[in-house]
C-alpha cells in the first residue's frame, strides 16, 4: 500500500565547492591517514606489539649460542639465524591481530559509515593494510637494529630484501585478519581461531629452530607450510643469497599469500551485509 | 526522491540444517517526494532498518527494484551513495578520534577537498550546537552531542536526501526534543528530504509530514498522521464515576453515543466520534440522571490506536513478539 505523492525527477547531489573524483589511491590515502593518526595517538601499542619478538631475541638468543654450530647452517651466528625468523613471526603475529581494531570500528558504526560513501571498497582495506605495513616496518627496523646491536651480521641488501618479504607476509596476514574480523565480528570468536591457526604455523615454520633438526616426517610436513619457505627465504637473503630456489619459493609464496589475503579482504568489504 | 517497487529481502537464520528463511521485507512499495519528511514506523523486527539498508545500498535487494535520487540502488550504487546522507542508529565515528577529524575524513571520502570539508564541517557544528567540540573525542561527548555529530557526518557532503535510522534511540527526553528541532531544520532550513525510521509513536507524530507503517515486512498504511488517526473510530472518552452503583447508568448513556464500550471498576470507556461535540450533551444527560463523576478524560486517537486498528495488535505489544528480528546483527549469511 502506498500513498504516492509525485516522485521527483532524478536528482544528483548538491554540488559543493572543491569536489575531487574518487579513486582507489586517493580514498586509500584518506583511510590510511585516518588510521595512522589514531595509531600515533597511542604509540605505546607499537612498542607493546614488538615486545614478544624482542623478548625472544633477548632471552632465547643466548640459548641458541652454544647450539647453532650444530645446526649445519651457513652461519654460526645465533642472531643472524634468529632475527630473520623473528621478523617473519612479527609479520605473522603482529598483523594477524590487526583485525581486532576493525571489530571495534565496526561496532561503533565506522565501517558502515565508510561503506555508504562512494569510496572504493578496496580502498577501505588497502588504507588499513598500509597502516599495518607502516607499523610493521617500524617494528621490523627496531628488531633488526636491536639484533645488530646484539651481534647479528648480514648482507645489507639482503636485510632490506628480507624486510620486504616480511612486509608481504605481514600484508597477507593483516588482510586475512581484517577479513576474519568482518566475518566473525567478535573478538571472542576471532581470538581462538587465530590461536588455532597460528600455533601449528609457528611450530612448522622453523622460526625458532631449523626444521632439519626434527625427524624426517616432521620436515616433510613442514614442506607443505608456506611460511616455512618464507622463513627460509628471509634467512637466505640475510646471508646475501638471492638466487637459490628456496628464495624463489619463499618470494613466490609471500606474493601469493598477499594476493590471496587482499582478494579475501576486499571481497568481505564488498559484501553487502558485512 | 525514492521509488521502490516490490522490494524483498530474505535471510537465513539459525545454524546447520535448522536454518530458517526469514522474509525481513516482503514486497515493499514506497514513494517519497522531494522535500518530504517521512516517518517509517514499526515495531522492532518489522523490517524498517532492512528496508533502509536496501535503499542506502548497504544491502542488495533479494527481489524488487528501488530508485533513490533517480538512481537504481542495485546497478548505480555509487551514484546513490553520492546523493544521500545516512545516519546509522549505531553511530558513525570512532570514540577515540577527534570529532573534527572524523568529519573531515568522512567528507573527503565523498570527494570533498580538505579545505571544503573543514569549512562545511565547522558550519554544521555551529548549526547543530556543537561549537567548541571540534577537538573533542566522541567518547567524551553526551549522548545528544554524539547523535548530532552523527547527523553532521551524514550532512557534511550536502546530500539532498537524508536517511535517519532511529535517530533518538537511547536519548533522554530533553536531548530528544533538542534533536527533533534539528531534524525539522533539515527540511525547513536546508530543503532536504528526510526519511527516518523510528519505533517511537510520538517521534513520528511530531516530525513526519507523512507516516509509513510497516509490520512483518509489509507496509500496512501510508498517510498523514491526522488521516491515519481519523481511520480509528473516534476519540476515547473515559468517565470515572463517583460511586459503583452509578456505573450501569453511566455505561448506558455513554454506550448510546459511542462504540467499544468497556467498564473497569468505576471507569467507563468508549470510542466516541467527534467527542468534542458529543461530550457536553453527555455531561448534561449524566447530570440529569443523577450520575456524579470524579473525572472525565477525552483522548485523541494515537498512532498506537492506528496500528491496533490495522494489525489487531498494539505497537507496544508487537515490540515483544517480533519474529527473528531481521534488523539485528544476528543475521547469518548474505541476503539472497
Amino acid at each position: 500500500m502506498t500513498a504516492a505523492p509525485s516522485v521527483s525527477a532524478p536528482t544528483g547531489r548538491t554540488q559543493v565547492d572543491g569536489l575531487e573524483p574518487n579513486g582507489l589511491v586517493r580514498d586509500a590515502l584518506i583511510v590510511y591517514r585516518r588510521q595512522i593518526r589514531m595509531n600515533l595517538r597511542n604509540p605505546a601499542w607499537v612498542l607493546i606489539g614488538i615486545m614478544q619478538p624482542v623478548l625472544y631475541l633477548v632471552l632465547f638468543g643466548p640459548l641458541l649460542k652454544p647450539l647453532v654450530g650444530s645446526f649445519d647452517l651457513p652461519t654460526d651466528n645465533p642472531y643472524t639465524f634468529l632475527v630473520p625468523g623473528l621478523l617473519v613471526q612479527l609479520g605473522m603475529f603482529g598483523a594477524f591481530f590487526a583485525g581486532f581494531g576493525l571489530i571495534a570500528e565496526w561496532r561503533e558504526g565506522v565501517v558502515e559509515a565508510e561503506r555508504v560513501t562512494p569510496a572504493s571498497r578496496a580502498a577501505l582495506l588497502v588504507g588499513r593494510l598500509a597502516r599495518d605495513l607502516s607499523l610493521l616496518l617500524v617494528q621490523a627496523l627496531i628488531l633488526v637494529g636491536l639484533g645488530y646491536w646484539m651481534g647479528m651480521r648480514g648482507d645489507a641488501l639482503g636485510i632490506v630484501a628480507g624486510i620486504v618479504i616480511t612486509l608481504a607476509v605481514g600484508g597477507a596476514c593483516a588482510a586475512a585478519s581484517n577479513a576474519l574480523a568482518l566475518t566473525t565480528k567478535s573478538e571472542d570468536v576471532m581470538a581462538p581461531i587465530i590461536n588455532m591457526v597460528m600455533m601449528p604455523v609457528l611450530l612448522l615454520s622453523g622460526i625458532m629452530l631449523p626444521m632439519t633438526l626434527g625427524p624426517a616426517w616432521l620436515e616433510s610436513v613442514s614442506d607443505f607450510m608456506p611460511f616455512r619457505w618464507v622463513t627460509d627465504a628471509v634467512r637466505s637473503t640475510f646471508l646475501g643469497d638471492f638466487g637459490s630456489s628456496g628464495v624463489m619459493w619463499g618470494v613466490t609464496w609471500a606474493v601469493a599469500l598477499l594476493a590471496l589475503g587482499v582478494w579475501w579482504g576486499t571481497a568481505v568489504f564488498r559484501k553487502e551485509n558485512s | 526522491m525514492i521509488e521502490a517497487r516490490g522490494l524483498v529481502q530474505t535471510f537465513l537464520t539459525g545454524q546447520g540444517r535448522k536454518k530458517t528463511e526469514v522474509h525481513a521485507v516482503a514486497g515493499v512499495d514506497l514513494d517519497v517526494a522531494e522535500g518530504e519528511v517521512v516517518g517509517f514506523l514499526g515495531p522492532n523486527g518489522a523490517g524498517k532498518t532492512t528496508t533502509l539498508r536496501m535503499l542506502t545500498t548497504l544491502l542488495k535487494p533479494t527481489a524488487g527494484t528501488a530508485r533513490v535520487a533517480g538512481y537504481d540502488v542495485a546497478t548505480q550504487a555509487v551514484q546513490v551513495r553520492r546523493a544521500i546522507g545516512y545516519v546509522s542508529q549505531v553511530g558513525s565515528t570512532f570514540s577515540g578520534a577527534y570529532a573534527g577529524d572524523e568529519v573531515v575524513d568522512h567528507a573527503m571520502l565523498y570527494g570533498m577537498t580538505r579545505r571544503a570539508a573543514h569549512a562545511k564541517g565547522q558550519e554544521l557544528f555551529a548549526q547543530l550546537d556543537l561549537e567548541g567540540l571540534w577537538r573533542r573525542m566522541p567518547k567524551n561527548m553526551s549522548g545528544g552531542q554524539k547523535r548530532r555529530l552523527d547527523i553532521v557526518m551524514g550532512l557534511v557532503h550536502e546530500p539532498g536526501l537524508v536517511f535517519l535510522d532511529e535517530p533518538t534511540t537511547g536519548l533522554d527526553p530533553q536531548a530528544r526534543a533538542n534533536l527533533w528541532e534539528h531534524i525539522r531544520g533539515l527540511r525547513d532550513r536546508r530543503g532536504a528530504t528526510v526519511f527516518l525510521t523510528t519505533h517511537y509513536l510520538d517521534e513520528a507524530d511530531a516530525l513526519a509530514d507523512r507516516i509509513v507503517i510497516i509490520d512483518k515486512g509489509r507496509i500496512v498504511a501510508s498517510d498523514t498522521a491526522d488521516n491515519l488517526k481519523s481511520q480509528v473510530a473516534g476519540d476515547l472518552v473515559d468517565l470515572e464515576v463517583a460511586t459503583l452503583d452509578q456505573v450501569t447508568v453511566a455505561a448506558e448513556r455513554l454506550g448510546a453515543i459511542g462504540e467499544q464500550l468497556e467498564v473497569v471498576e468505576r471507569h467507563v470507556r468508549a470510542r466516541v466520534p467527534r467527542a468534542g461535540r458529543a461530550v457536553p450533551g453527555l455531561l448534561r444527560d449524566l447530570d440529569a440522571s443523577g450520575v456524579a463523576l470524579d473525572s472525565i478524560e477525552v483522548l485523541r486517537p494515537t498512532l498506537d490506536d492506528v496500528f491496533l486498528t490495522l494489525t489487531g495488535r498494539s505497537l507496544r505489544d508487537a515490540e515483544g513478539d517480533a519474529p527473528g528480528s531481521p534488523d539485528s546483527s544476528e543475521l547469518e549469511g548474505a541476503g539472497r
